[in-house]
């Protein structure tokens, strides 16, 4: 017998102001919870419109545990549908992207269904007469997910009717996705490539509150970024140009008084991002004719404003982080309470130089993959953590680096950038979404 | 220079590797070398397409000098590795025109702590000739399951 289940308060318990049960890490049940009610409360982020650019284009995604698949229609029309056949379950779609032609068609018994979903054609058709089909929900074909927003490309979903309006959920934050496709001099983002993949062995979580600690970079990765500062200092003999890879890797030794100073923005809902005034992304080399492209588009005192905006992390809660000034999307996708697939997906700016996308495949290969030096420094804390929280000697996981005694909840605040606010921030949505419609249940059985 | 020649440069390689004498091993290397593993199948370009790596000797030798830091805590304990090859296929042994290439199918085995990972797939060499010995100019990796999501890999292929 788990202790959360149907226990609201127990949920509501494993938060506090500056600190969290360590259940939330390791607990199989709060896991459980976390996909039955979390994901299905919030707006999860489902891929890129330019993954479905032609008619029959599909990718497949999941929201907490449950499959869907997103496909463009022959009308050009985006639809998202539970990846489940109406007759016996099969799923429909069995890769993670591909082109289905104008129609799916089940391999179990050939059911197939127009790219919006409805239901095409059924072998056997007469056997149906009469049964009464046309009232099943069978008889409508793939169901679609009700509630779905494409903003500015990128493609959200939300499993449960209640809850906030995607406008409500996001609100401002919405404003490092427009900084990141405004950064193309033709305002357009494409997925040309799939994304590094690479398994981590402890919870989701963990992954996300790192994206916004800035006070473990020179130390975790004094391993990898400090050691590639030093190898380049004693090797560079008279060059006076910095590499590209030691301008992406030499920011991460960057002391405490800079993150101090270039701070972090919470929004309501969990959002957030670091780097506000400056970040790690802010001192690298122009590139070669982007800036005129940019003023040709825009003008310069745009483009300048554009450009200048240099956030580092911005956490999309629950599940995504985007960094606008190199053009990825991190994608952190629970697969059990210790098991988290991460995908890392480069954006290409259409109309932009090559180099800038050279740029982006450099830094997502250097800091996300498997085969990073600085991603092994962060998966091994990571996986000490997920083992240290066994121990009983402290169960409560401490957020309270520059907490303040009544610090407001679902607020938009500038803040110094070392503070462990964000992670706050986190959690107090974490419970706001994860009982959100245990409350709803609960009333409705009063 | 002949094709048993490369045959046993590539064996070098692997055994520096799993003997970890990486000095040895980076001194293998032309100084213009590149070290790739593509994320793509038969992947033509590695800049412009996405790779899970693409290393020139200074980044090599980041990554050999922190094997042994002080503070690399993904490498306590320290990994092991082990190439399992099979003879190389010698694609072309031309000493007139300095060109050299190989193409060795191989099992590579990482470890680190209890755990064992096994890799699959084919090492190609180019290499050429300098003062009578063989130096990398482009080492290729092609796992059979690149688009995988895997853990840490710490050492090289
Ligand atoms: S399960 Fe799909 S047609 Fe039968
Ligand atoms: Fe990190």
């Amino acid at each position: 017998m788990g202790a959360y289940r149907n226990n609201i308060d127990a949920v509501r318990a494993l938060v506090r102001d500056s600190e969290v049960h360590r259940d939330v890490y390791i607990d199989a049940e709060v896991f459980d919870l976390e996909m039955e009610h979390l994901f299905p409360n919030s707006w999860v982020y489902i891929g890129h419109a330019s993954q479905l650019a032609k008619p029959g284009d599909f990718i497949t995604a999941t929201i907490g545990r449950q499959p869907v698949l997103a496909t463009r229609h022959s009308d050009g029309s985006v639809h998202v549908l539970f990846n489940r056949c109406p007759h016996k379950g099969v799923k429909i779609a069995s890769e993670a992207c591909g082109n289905t032609g104008k129609f799916f068609r089940c391999p179990y018994h050939a059911w197939s269904f127009k790219t919006d979903g409805s239901l095409l054609a059924i072998p056997l058709k007469k056997g149906y007469e009469s049964t009464g089909f046309e009232e099943s929900p069978a008889s409508i074909g793939l169901t679609p997910v009700k509630h779905v927003k494409i903003y500015r490309d990128f493609i959200f979903a939300k499993l449960n009717d209640g809850g906030l309006s995607f406008e409500d959920y996001f609100g401002e934050s919405l404003s490092t996705i427009d900084n990141m496709v405004d950064r193309s001099p033709e305002g357009k983002l494409v997925v040309q490539a799939a994304p590094i993949r690479y398994m981590h062995t402890c919870n989701w979580k963990m992954l996300v509150e790192n994206q916004t600690d800035t006070c473990h970079p020179m130390v975790a990765h004094e391993s990898s970024a400090g050691t590639a500062v030093k190898v380049w200092t004693r090797e560079k003999g008279d060059s006076t140009d910095t590499p590209m890879a030691v301008q992406l890797y030499a920011p991460f030794m960057s002391p405490y008084e800079f993150y101090e100073k270039s701070g972090i923005r919470i929004w309501p809902n969990g959002h957030g991002h670091t780097g506000v005034s400056n970040s790690i992304h802010s001192d690298y080399s122009q590139i070669p004719g982007y800036f005129d492209k940019m003023v040709a588009t825009y003008g310069e005192a745009r483009a300048k404003e554009i450009l200048g905006e240099t956030r580092h992390n911005t956490i999309y809660f629950p599940n995504i982080m985007v960094k606008g000034p190199v053009q990825i999307l991190r994608h952190f996708i629970p697969i059990a309470v210790d098991k988290t697939l991460v995908e890392s997906w480069v954006f290409r700016l259409v109309g932009a130089p090559d180099m800038l996308y050279e740029r982006a495949l450099m830094y997502n290969r250097f800091i996300n993959a498997p085969t990073s030096i600085v991603g092994h420094d962060d998966l091994e804390m990571y996986e000490r953590a997920q083992e240290g929280l066994r121990s009983n000697g402290n169960q409560w996981v401490n957020l309270q680096r520059l907490y303040e005694d009544g610090e407001k909840s679902d607020v938009t605040e500038v803040i110094n950038g070392t503070s462990e606010r964000q992670m706050r921030n986190q959690f107090h949505a974490w419970v706001k979404f994860m009982t959100q419609d245990m409350t709803e249940r609960a009333e409705a059985a009063e | 220079m002949n094709e048993k020649a490369i045959a046993d440069f590539v064996y070098e390689e692997a055994r520096l590797l799993d003997a970890m004498q990486w000095e040895g091993w980076l001194g293998l290397y032309h100084a213009e070398a590149r070290y790739w593993v593509p994320l793509e199948w038969q992947q033509q370009d590695p800049v412009l397409q996405p790779s899970l790596m693409y290393e020139d000797v200074l980044l090599l030798k980041v990554r050999v000098e922190r094997l042994s830091g002080e503070r690399t805590f993904s490498q306590k304990p320290k990994s092991r590795c082990h190439h399992l090859l099979q003879a190389p296929q010698i694609v072309e042994c031309n000493a007139e025109t300095g060109v050299f290439k190989a193409r060795t199918s191989f099992l590579y085995t990482e470890t680190r702590g209890d755990t064992l990972e096994r890799y699959s797939g084919w090492a190609s060499h180019e290499l050429i000739a300098i003062d009578g010995a063989f130096k990398i100019k482009l080492k290729r990796i092609d796992l059979i399951n690149f688009d995988a999501p895997f853990g840490n890999i710490q050492l090289f292929m």
